[in-house]
């Protein structure tokens, strides 16, 4: 018997996938952000109404990840420049999208036509938090009737993000949500990122979303046209 | 859920490692997987068993280390694992920490005839 010492990180081949993809996100100038959100927190509503206040400014493009059906991918396809349909009950894993099958629909997009690319992760809080794709930027999506207590319960996903929404402001009146408990808990995983509150059906607070999206895009094009 | 994936990296990279040292068996993995982590050692081993077979890893045996969670309050920089929800410092009771450790995931060794 001989013992080989390793420490070898076994989500390597993951990272290295994702750092292809964002040398070829780079090289054709496209700000991805990779959004994830428990079922029905409202990432493709949010999506939907990225798309409808910035589209006359960027071209975007969106990535759909769902475990089955286009049902989605059918809500944006007249909105986007392009959209790929991940559906990831025909894979192996189904909870979250990967580097690998980010760098598969990558294949399928006009890159070179867009500016800004949405990426929506499949509906999970745990899962997704485990696998970087290759994006700028991670975004979570919480909802006020979800309640205040999900940064407490799934603190991984959060603690990497570097926005967080909170949608359906419009249901808060219904709906017994503690805004401070929510960010003292955010802020004290952490303290860098930025939160919004909006509502996806009444467009209130969406500004300030779409804004921090031009913003981050703009600084990250500024970076690569400086090297 | 995503435990497939994972295991996959793990066959190739204790595959790769076997033939470099031109074992013709492997007889045990050493993991390290953090507390913070989502990934269940009772999956990774359902999915070792038949990802594995007719290689030189058939019937190795996975032994998992959990890695503990450690954080570090913001306020006073105490370090401690995290016994509740809230990640409240034991010392100055503030809410508010960095994950130290307890995201780890890696194989630590291997053990091949």
């Amino acid at each position: 018997m001989r013992k080989i010492e390793l420490v070898q990180n076994i989500l390597e081949a993951n990272e290295s996938i994702a750092a292809q993809n964002k040398r070829l996100l780079d090289e054709h100038g496209v700000f991805a952000i990779n959004i994830m959100a428990s079922p029905g927190a409202g990432k493709t509503s949010l999506i939907l109404q990225t798309i409808a206040r910035l589209k006359g400014k960027l071209r975007i493009g969106v990535i759909e990840g769902d475990v089955a059906s286009t049902l989605d991918a059918e809500k944006v396809k007249n909105e986007a420049v392009g959209v790929v349909q991940i559906s990831t009950g025909n894979m192996p894993e189904s909870c979250s999208l990967n580097a690998s099958m980010l760098d598969a629909a990558l294949k399928k997009l006009p890159l070179e036509d867009i500016d800004l690319l949405l990426i929506e992760n499949v509906g999970n809080l745990i899962c997704p938090s485990e696998f970087v794709l290759g994006e700028h930027k991670r975004v979570v999506v919480s909802s006020f009737p979800e309640g205040d207590d999900k940064p407490i319960k799934y603190p991984m996903i959060f603690a990497d993000a570097d926005a967080v929404v909170i949608n359906k402001a419009d249901l808060l009146p219904y709906v017994d949500f503690d805004i401070a408990v929510f960010r003292r808990a955010i802020e004290g995983l952490n303290p860098k990122v930025k939160s919004f509150e909006l509502s996806c059906k009444t467009g209130a607070g969406i500004e300030s979303w779409c804004s921090w999206v031009l913003n981050g895009l703009m600084s990250s094009q500024g970076r690569a046209n400086s090297t | 859920m995503h435990e497939f994936g994972v295991t996959e990296s793990i066959i190739d990279i204790a595959l790769k490692e076997a033939k470099k040292a031109q074992a013709r068996k492997i007889t045990k993995i050493n993991l390290v997987v953090g507390e913070l982590t989502g990934f269940m050692p009772d999956c990774i081993e359902f999915y070792f068993d038949f990802m594995s077979k007719d290689t030189v890893a058939e019937k190795a045996d996975l032994h998992f280390e959990s890695a503990p969670a450690q954080v570090r309050c913001r306020s006073c920089l105490t370090i401690f694992h995290p016994k509740d929800t809230l990640w409240a410092c034991p010392e100055c009771q503030s809410q508010g920490a960095e994950i130290v450790a307890g995201r780890e995931l890696y194989i630590e060794s291997m053990e091949v005839e």
